[in-house]
Formats: C-alpha cells, structure tokens, sequence
C-alpha cells in the first residue's frame, strides 16, 4: 500500500489514515451503522470494532449520515469563450464543489470548431492537473463532424478514458449539427460504447426568433428567454429521443430546463428509450422571472441556455420527476462569468456569455427542495447526487458507493444545519449568486475527498493540483446491457421473393431519381454494395408463383381503364385476397 | 338564371330538384325536412315546400341526407418522372362521386426551383379539362426564396389558394430546413394561409434507407423498415413547435400512426391552432402487407408516411378522429399502375408512393367509425365534409344542407353492404389496398351541382363540369383564435438604465457564439434614459491593466444601496 495513487507527491499530507466513527452509512440502496476506516484514499474496512493501527486520525460521526461525496456530472470551469475565460477556473470550481460536499467534477472540453478534439482535451487535461482539487473526468464536446472526428472520438474512448460525448442541436452556425450529422455521431457513440449527451435546443428556430426580437427593439436578458421558449428545448429532446432511438444509441439530456422537456424524457422512457435526464442546480433551485430584474447585471447574471423558465412552478416539477426517477442525475452546468464579461452584452442579448453558478449549492439545494419536503429518501439522495452519475458514466462502484475497495470520497451530511446563500459567503469568483437569499436546509459538516479531510468546522483545507483525472471505460454496464440485448433483436431481414418479372414503366431519369437515395453519396462503399447486390438475385423456381407473369407483347400499350389485371398463374387468389 | 359553371353542359339531366321525405344530417343536428335545389344551390328547406310543377322529386323514405364528401388531399393526374398516375381528374373525380364525395381538393406539385404559378395554371388546365365535381386546389412549396414568396402571396390575393404545403422529408428535393419551414410559416401567417406539412424527418430516413440497401434489402419492406413511425412523429412534433412560435395555424396532412396522432391530441390540449388529417389508408389497413410475398401487392401499399405495421393503428385513428383530436379525411389518392410501381422493383426508394381511397373514403369511416358507435351520423359529417369547409374557408357554402349552400348532396344508406375489390372500383389501379374489405353503408344517391350523378348504382359524371372553388385567406374557423393570440403575444422590453459598469475584452473569433443571427439586425444603443440611471453599477473605473475582478473581491456597492444586487426582487 505504499505511494500515493496520484501522479504527483502533495507536500502537506494531513492525514493518510482515517476512521469514521458510529456513522449511518448512506449508500442508494440502504443506511446502516458502521464505523469506516480508509488509508491511501481507498475505504479498507467498514464494521463494528474495526483493528486499525494506533495513531490513526479519528472522526466522531455520533450517528450522522456518511454517504459517497457528491459526483457533479457538468461543469465548465475555466472555459474560453470568445476570448475570456470563465470567472471560475478549475482551483475556484473545484474548491466550491468540495465546500458543497461534491467530490468529483466532470466538466466539459469545448473543442473550437476545427480544433481537434485531441489536442483540445490535452488542454483541459493540464488546466485541471495543475488546478483541480478533487478528483474529475472529462465529457468531450463534438462541435463539428467529419472523418477526422470519428478517428478522434476513437482514440479518446480507447486511450484517454473518455465514455462520454455532448453534442449541440444549438448555437446555429457555431456548434449547431445537422441531424444527419447527430444521426452519424450516435452511430459511431454506440459502436464506441460511449454516452451521447445532447445540448437540446433548436437552434434554426432560436436563431430566427433571436433576429426577430432584436428587430422589436428588446436587447436586455429578457430577450435571452423570450428567444427560447421552452417549446423549442421540448422539440430538440424530442428529435434527440427519436434519433437516438433509431440509431439504437443511449442518451443523456444535459440541462432539463423546463417542465415540457422533462415530460418528454419521462415519457420517452415510458416507451422504453434508454435516456436519461439531467436537470441541473439552477432549474431545480430557481426560475426565469428574473430575466426581467430592472437590475441589468443580476438579470444578465441568470443567463444560461437553455434558459430557466419562466414558470415558477418549474422547480418543484423538476424536484418531482427526480424524486419518481424519471429524471437520474443532478450537474450543476457551472460556468460563471463576472459582471464587466457578461456586459459584453450589455447592448445585444445575444452576445451575454452563458451560464450560471451551482457546483457548491447543489447537494444542499437538492436536500432541501426533496428530501425535506418528503419528496425522497436519503437514499435517493445518494442515487440522483452520486450514484448514478457514478453508473452511467461507468465510474461504480469505485465512486458513488461506500464500500470496501471504493475511493474514499465521502461526506459526513448535517441534515438540521441551515444556511442562506450569498454571493457574499459563496466560494466563487463571480459577483451574483443565482440563489441569493435562498435559504437550504442540510449542509456537509465534514468531507473526506481521496482519504484526507478537506472541509472541517467550516474551513476548507484544498490542495492545488491534486485532483487526479479518473478515466472511464466504454460499455457502462448500466446503460449497455439493455442496448446490446436490443441490438441483438434489431437484426432486420428482407422478405424472400421471386423476382418480379412484369411490366416495368419507362422513366425518364429526372433529378428525381437522385431524391431518395441521394444519402447514399456520404458513404461511395454502399452504393457499390448496393449495385453489387441488385444483379438479378437467382431466380427462385418455387417461389415464382407469386410474381406477376402477365408479361405479354402488349405490355408496353399503356393500360385502358377499364382493363383489369391479367390473371397470374397461379391463380387470382393472391392479388384480390389479402394474404 | 344562368350557369355558374364556366361551360355548357350539353345534356342539362335535371336542373330542378325535390328531395322528399329525408332526414337532413348537419355536423350539429339532425331534423326531417325536404329540400328543393334549382341551378346547383339548394334555394327551400322545411315541409309542404311551394315549388314549380315538372320537378324531378326523389323520394328518400327517411333516409339521411348528408352534405356530400369533401376529399381534401388528392393527388390526381400527378406527374412522376416522365409518367403520370393512372387515376387523371376525370377518372378520380368519377371515383370520388362514386363514393359519396362532390368536392376534391387536390395538391399542385411544381418542380423544385420552377414557378409556382405555372404549376397552378397547369393544374387548373387539367382540372378545369377532366374534373367531374367542384375542386380547390393546395399548393406545394417545394423550394423557398423572394420570388416563391411573392408568387405565395399572388395565389393568396388572385387565385383562391389559401392553403400551402411544405415537406419535411424528402432530403435534397422537397425537403425544407427549419429556418425555412420557420420563415413560410411566419408569412403564411401573416397572409392568412394555412400551412400543411409533411410530417417526415427526411434526414435520417435517408440514413436509413442507404442503412437498409446496405443490409441487401430492397423490397417493399424496406420501406417502411426506414421510415418508423417515430420519425413522422418528430416531425409533427417539430413542425408544431414552429407554428406555435411563428403562431400559424398548422394542419398535418397524412396522420398515420399512433405516434403522430398522439402528439397532436397533446398539442391540442396544450392550446396549438393544428388540426390532423388522416387519410383512408391509414383509418381503414395497416403496413403488414409491405411483407406481403407477392411483389405487387406489397408495392401497392407504398406511400409515406407508411401505414403502420401495428394493426391496432387503424381503430386507434378512428377513435381519435370520432373524439375530435383528429379533425379531417382525405385520401391522399394517387395510384399507380403496377408497371409504374415496379419502376422500383430492385429498389424500393424508387418506388412512387401513393395509394387509393377517393372512393372508399366515406363508407370506409361509416363502417369503422359510425357503425362501431365511435360517432354519430353527425360527427360523420364533421370529419367527412363540414370540418374540411371550415378550414378552407368554404363554409358554409360547402359542408352544410341550408339554404344558399352549394346542391352537392348525398343520400345515405346505412344498410348497404359492399365489398371492395379492384374488379368494381372505378379507379384505373389493378390493385386496391382495401381489397376483400366489406364495408357497410354507401350512397344511394349522389348529387353534385344540383344534378344526380349517381342514381340506382348508375354513374353519369360529365367531364369538365367541375368548377375551381376559391378559398380566400383567414379563415374564422383557424384565424379567429390566432388573431387573438396575436394581440396578446406582443413583447414588450424591460426598462433599465444602460448598463455602464467595466466590460471585458472579448474577440469575435468565433462569429460570436450565439450571435450569428444578430447580423441582420445591427445593435441599436437604446437612448439613456437618466431617469432610471440608478440602476447602474456605478463602481470606481477599473484601471485597464489590472484584472478586472480578483476572485476574492465583491461587487462594489451601487449608488442605490446593495438592496437589488442581493435581494431576488
């Protein structure tokens, strides 16, 4: 058990050895007391009356819940945009995460069109490296389609441990993919054995009714929501939905917004599609009337696609199909721009940079807005902030679980304390807190992240850097062991038939010909396949009764009308009884 | 006293018309009364009616009489690649009076990239040539820009079009992007016209497609293998999405699965100006016999949307259509000779696509719909003729028994049992996709202009005697709700003062994330208003070179007091 798992040596090894004392463990499926002992960042025993080496540091739980540490599934720390970087860069994020008893990150790689994914995601590897505190992982973001992008999604899957890819139905002209495209990409997601996660707005429709609104003169952040009804968030879940269903892929809806999106995933999964949704901090703790604050920086500070919405009854629906699972894992998609960065906008909605705070709230937002109110369990609790973020992304049992041989992420959770939240005690770098003033129940009192305790009696002790980055194999059982069992079942069979041999009309080949079949151009290899299967298939003699022999030297004198079928054969019986 | 007709008729069979003793059956009621017509419009309704000697009187022995059928969707006489469908607009319209339907409304199709009114004088030539009942025509969109806008906007004001069609399948040829389908429907909403869809998503059916040649299959089946319904119900869901932004009134043409028919209930409930249409394919078979083993007849049941191989879809459509979620028929007629289907015999993209149904369509939603007890006689008459008035802003001249309405007239026999085959019907197609199907109920006796033109199981149509019916833009039955919608729907800004704290640096490298749409509307600076000036965050000016912000550092506090940075007003 010698050396330290991480890359890299920490000067300030606070405490190696840890045993938690009379702690209610907390996993999704039960509580139960146990006292815990972990060493080199890994859970070694978990029992009454453990036998531990003497001088091990020792945690008095007095019967408080222990649950695995939060997985936030969606951040953007650090990301670029347009030349500015986000107010949180992975130190601050990461930091906030933990203070918020959130022990693992997994943030987004952005990719700028025509950069490569690779190298791109070498990038976000050394920012976090240097920075991150806590353990992460890394969703890649396809932002354009082409060849080289398969070979790349490849060499990420099989060599840097990525399971995950986001895709965008929005940002026209940008991100945007075409649904050929997203068509094309799932495929290639599912050979892989990766995720699909979709940025689900329609982004034709967002761009038209941008340019509309603009025309009425609206430029403040109202104009951020009046441009994307959540009407258009439904529409792209949907034809997420139905793509991925097509393409036999799973899916992962980041950012559920809004009450009809959410309803399309829960009834999409109702009908048996592997989906999975994932509503976020902001749309579970507050919604978009704020977009209309006469104060311009708070209004703008609430900006993030897909918007919240308006409807203030959203958060608690959401709250709801979490608690029933029809929605699965909670992110926080937090991604903070500061105030004089979001004035970018300041004249022109559209140019506001997007995104909203929410790593730090998440667990105790979550704990109050739920399990509180009755909604869930502390066991839900455990499944929508941990568990299952930690089975999807195929990371079980090794995080989301307190077990033997899991990490030792973990986090002692006070259920009685209270805290209102402000931009003036929050961990972040940015100005606003979109949850100003509101008032969470249940808080971490302490949490162990990679076996040392880095938040005790409200002080946070973090090192810089030493989060290590957690890959991921393809295939998570969780979401593949149906897909597989389905791809088995799709096999499509074509029906076996004699040739037909009648008259055949002449055509003149027209641009028509091309219409159906033009899709065929993408891939040169099929067309030959094709051409080489439609040679005349060997006639089969007894199967030749039901092909229509009429043919007769007047076959080629168009058809009176009163003329009927000539009759086959075989006998009339199989054109005018419906076999 | 004159002919409203454009032409003489040679052989005038009865120009003055008494109806005895029937049972008049309206969308909303039904009461017995006789009715008398003279120059094809009923002028009397009501008992011990005074009318002139000599009348032609048929005595319907309380029998229903019922405005006659309105075919919305057909497409007769449709050129395809070099050849056209065997059923012209004599023999589709004989077919229609046959069936108890006195008005069609067929679809103009012009080439991608040629005038639409060209298209329309084509059709009009054709129609006005061979028709034997009163037709209307929709007019497909197959290609957008400024001249096919003014040209949409011409068929609106002087032609009588005021319902026009867009796809959403067919990729690379009919096929609209959304911006387009967003950008049609904000026009036609604007001129009053109805805006029909083709509810497919063209873009992974041709994934699809090259997926099932691919696989070696090329038969029918693979048709409906790449098209499954799910993929018409994405696109009826998308497609209502963006008439609901641009606030058009949306009619879905081709309802043929559960799916699709499902989410327009839902988006009807949700308040969304759509109406469905089903077609008589849809409400009377299923896609089973794509695996049919006899070529032929697999191939004659091509059409897309395809029928559903769930065989509870049809009875799914009929209750749908009897609860009002579903608001009119049409047939999508249009066959093709086997000859022509096997254009496609190697591969079934090539296969044209369409079926029949002119003439089977109302005893068709008899048999399923009122005999079952889905609907009463009057619903029938709603979902077979009145609702299809309405829509195309006919109403009441069409789709109703009242004074001043058109004479196009059916009496009904509930009792008569037929059985439908290809040997009887009065289609030129060798197949039919309801054959051996025995349905109950049919007209007894059809009447269209005023004259009889089936009688005692006799047809006597006369070609060319049917006479285009405009349909003038906004019509009550959809615009009356849009209006308002409109006046409630208007957006309004909030008022702030201009924003005049630090603002970053940023490149627009990237065209400007979201933004790229912003280009056609430059930025207009809103005048300072220095009443609200308060609301600023007048913070001390941040030295340039100095980050602006150190991550520890708060907000500055704004001359208003901190109240509205940290209070969620």
């Amino acid at each position: 058990m010698s050396g330290y798992q991480g890359k890299k040596n920490i000067p300030r090894i606070t405490s190696d050895r840890l045993l938690i004392k009379g702690a209610k463990i907390v996993n999704d499926d039960q509580s139960f007391l146990a006292d815990i002992y972990m060493e080199d960042g890994v859970i070694k025993q978990i029992g009454d009356n453990l036998i531990v080496p003497g001088g091990v540091k020792i945690i008095e739980a007095h019967g408080r819940m222990v649950m695995p540490g939060g997985i936030d599934v969606h951040t953007r720390f650090q990301m670029p945009d347009r030349g500015m970087v986000a107010a949180d860069d992975f130190y601050q994020g990461t930091r906030a995460a933990l203070a918020g008893g959130t022990t693992m990150i997994i943030d987004h790689v952005v990719p700028e069109p025509g950069v490569s994914l690779v190298a791109a995601f070498k990038q976000w590897r050394e920012w976090a490296d240097s920075k991150s505190c806590c353990d992460y992982s890394l969703h890649v973001d396809i932002t354009e389609w082409n060849k080289g992008t398969q070979e790349e999604m490849e060499t990420l899957v099989k060599d840097h441990g990525v399971n995950s890819f986001l895709v965008y139905l929005a940002y026209k002209d940008v991100f945007q993919l075409s649904d050929c495209q997203i068509y094309e990409v799932f495929s290639v997601i599912r050979d892989l054995g990766a995720i699909a996660q979709v940025h689900a707005e329609n982004g034709d429709i967002i761009a038209e009714e941008q340019r509309r609104i603009l025309e009425l003169g609206i430029t403040g952040p109202e104009g951020h929501v009046l441009s994307r009804p959540e009407e258009v968030e439904a529409e792209a879940v949907n034809r997420s939905v139905t793509i991925a269903n097509q393409t036999n892929c799973p899916l992962y809806i980041t950012k559920v917004m809004s009450k009809s999106a959410a309803d399309v995933i829960a009834l999409a999964r109702k009908r048996g599609a592997v989906v999975y949704g994932e509503p976020i901090s902001a749309s579970l703790g507050t919604d978009g009337t704020h977009y209309w604050s006469k104060n311009w920086a708070k209004a703008a500070a609430f900006v993030t696609s897909p918007p919240l919405s308006p409807d203030p009854t959203t958060p608690d629906y959401l709250n709801s199909l979490l608690s029933c699972g029809d929605l699965q894992v909670t992110g926080s998609a937090h991604c903070t721009f500061q105030t004089s960065q979001r004035a970018v906008g300041k004249d022109n909605f559209t140019l506001i940079p997007e995104g909203t705070n929410g790593t730090e709230e998440r667990m105790s937002l979550i704990w109050d807005k739920c399990v509180v109110t009755g909604k869930m369990d502390e066991n839900q609790f455990v499944s929508v902030t941990s568990t299952n973020a930690a089975k999807v992304f195929n990371l079980f049992p090794r995080k989301g679980r307190i077990a033997v041989g899991s990490d030792a992420d973990l986090v002692l959770w006070d259920p009685d304390i209270t805290k209102i939240i402000s931009a003036k005690s929050h961990n972040l770098a940015v100005e606003y807190n979109i949850f100003e003033g509101t008032e969470v129940r249940g808080g971490p009192l302490v949490v162990i992240s990679q076996g040392k305790i880095v938040l005790e009696e409200g002080s946070l002790h973090t090192t810089e850097g030493c989060g290590r980055y957690i890959s991921r194999k393809p295939f998570p059982d969780h979401v593949y062991k149906r897909i597989k069992a389905r791809s088995r079942l799709t096999e499509l069979r074509g029906v076996p038939r004699g040739q037909y041999d009648g008259p055949v009309c002449e055509v003149t080949v027209t641009p028509k010909v091309i219409s159906t079949v033009s899709s065929v151009k993408t891939s040169p290899a099929k067309q030959q396949q094709q051409q080489q299967f439609t040679p005349q298939p060997v006639r089969n003699l007894h199967q030749s009764g039901f092909s229509l022999s009429g043919a007769q030297i007047d076959d080629n004198v168009p058809r009176r009308t009163t003329q009927r079928i000539v009759a086959p054969p075989g006998g009339k019986a199989n054109i005018t009884s419906l076999g | 006293m004159s002919y409203q007709g454009k032409k003489n008729i040679p052989k005038i069979t009865s120009d003055r018309l008494l109806i005895k003793g029937g049972r008049i059956v309206n969308d909303d009621q039904s009461f017995h009364a006789d009715i008398y017509m003279e120059d094809g419009l009923i002028k009397q309704i009501g008992d011990n009616l005074i009318v002139p000697g000599g009348v032609k009187t048929i005595e319907a022995n309380g029998k229903m009489v019922i405005p006659g059928g309105i075919d919305i969707h057909t497409h007769f006489q449709m050129p395809y690649r070099g050849t056209t469908t065997v059923d012209d607009f004599n023999q589709g319209s004989k077919a229609a009076l046959a069936g108890g339907t006195t008005m069609i409304v067929d679809h103009v199709i012009p080439e991608p990239g040629t005038s639409l009114m060209e298209a329309y004088d084509q059709w009009r030539q054709w129609a006005d040539e061979k028709t034997c009942c009163d037709y209307s025509l929709h007019v497909d969109i197959t290609h957008w820009n400024d001249s096919v806008k003014q040209e949409v906007d011409n068929l609106i004001k002087e032609k009588g079009v005021n319902s026009f069609h867009v796809y959403m399948a067919y990729k690379d040829y009919y096929q609209m992007s959304n911006s387009e389908l967003y950008e049609v429907f904000t026009f036609l909403a604007e001129r009053g016209g109805i805006a029909q869809v083709h509810a497919e998503n063209g873009e992974i059916i041709a994934e699809e497609q090259a997926r099932m040649l691919q696989m070696g299959i090329t038969g029918p089946e693979g048709h409906v293998l790449s098209r499954p319904e799910e993929l018409e119900a994405e696109a009826v869901f998308r497609a209502i999405t963006i008439a609901s932004q641009t606030n058009c009134p949306l009619y879905v043409t081709r309802v043929m699965s559960k799916s699709a028919a499902d989410i327009i209930s839902q988006a009807r409930k949700k308040g969304n100006v759509v109406f469905g249409e089903p077609i008589t394919a849809s409400l009377g078979t299923d896609g089973t016999h794509y695996w049919s083993k006899n070529w032929a007849k697999a191939a004659s049941f091509v059409t897309s949307p395809p029928l559903s191989p769930d065989p509870t879809t049809p009875d799914y459509l009929n209750t749908l259509l009897s609860s009002g979620d579903l608001s009119v028929t049409g047939s999508a007629h249009c066959t093709f000779s086997v000859a022509q289907k096997a254009i496609g015999k190697d591969d079934f993209t090539q296969i044209p696509e369409g079926v029949n149904g002119v003439e089977e369509r109302m005893a068709l939603i008899w048999d399923k719909a009122v005999t079952t007890g889905k609907m009463d006689e009057n619903m029938f008459v709603a979902v077979t003729s009145t609702n299809a008035a309405k829509i195309l802003n006919l109403y009441p001249r069409k789709g109703r028994i009242a004074v001043g309405s058109d004479a196009d007239l059916v009496i009904w026999d509930t009792d008569s049992i037929r059985t439908i085959t290809a040997k009887t019907h009065n289609s030129a197609a060798e197949y039919n996709v309801f054959e051996g199907m025995e349905l109950r109920g049919a007209p007894l006796v059809v009447i269209c202009q005023g004259k009889i033109v089936l009688e005692d199981g006799n047809l006597h149509a006369t070609s060319g005697v049917g006479r285009f019916i405009p349909c003038s833009p906004f019509p009550d039955f959809a615009y009356k709700r849009v209006k308002a919608r409109k006046q409630l729907a208007v957006l309004r800004a909030v008022p702030r003062g201009m924003y005049d704290g630090p603002v970053s640096e940023f490149s627009m490298s990237r065209g400007g994330t979201p933004s790229a749409s912003a280009r056609t509307s430059p930025t207009k600076q809103p005048v300072r208003n220095l009443h609200q000036s308060g609301f600023s965050l007048a913070g001390p000016p941040t030295p340039d070179d100095v980050p602006i912000r150190p991550a520890g550092r708060r907000i500055v506090v704004p001359p208003g007091g901190r109240s509205n940075i940290t209070s969620l007003s």
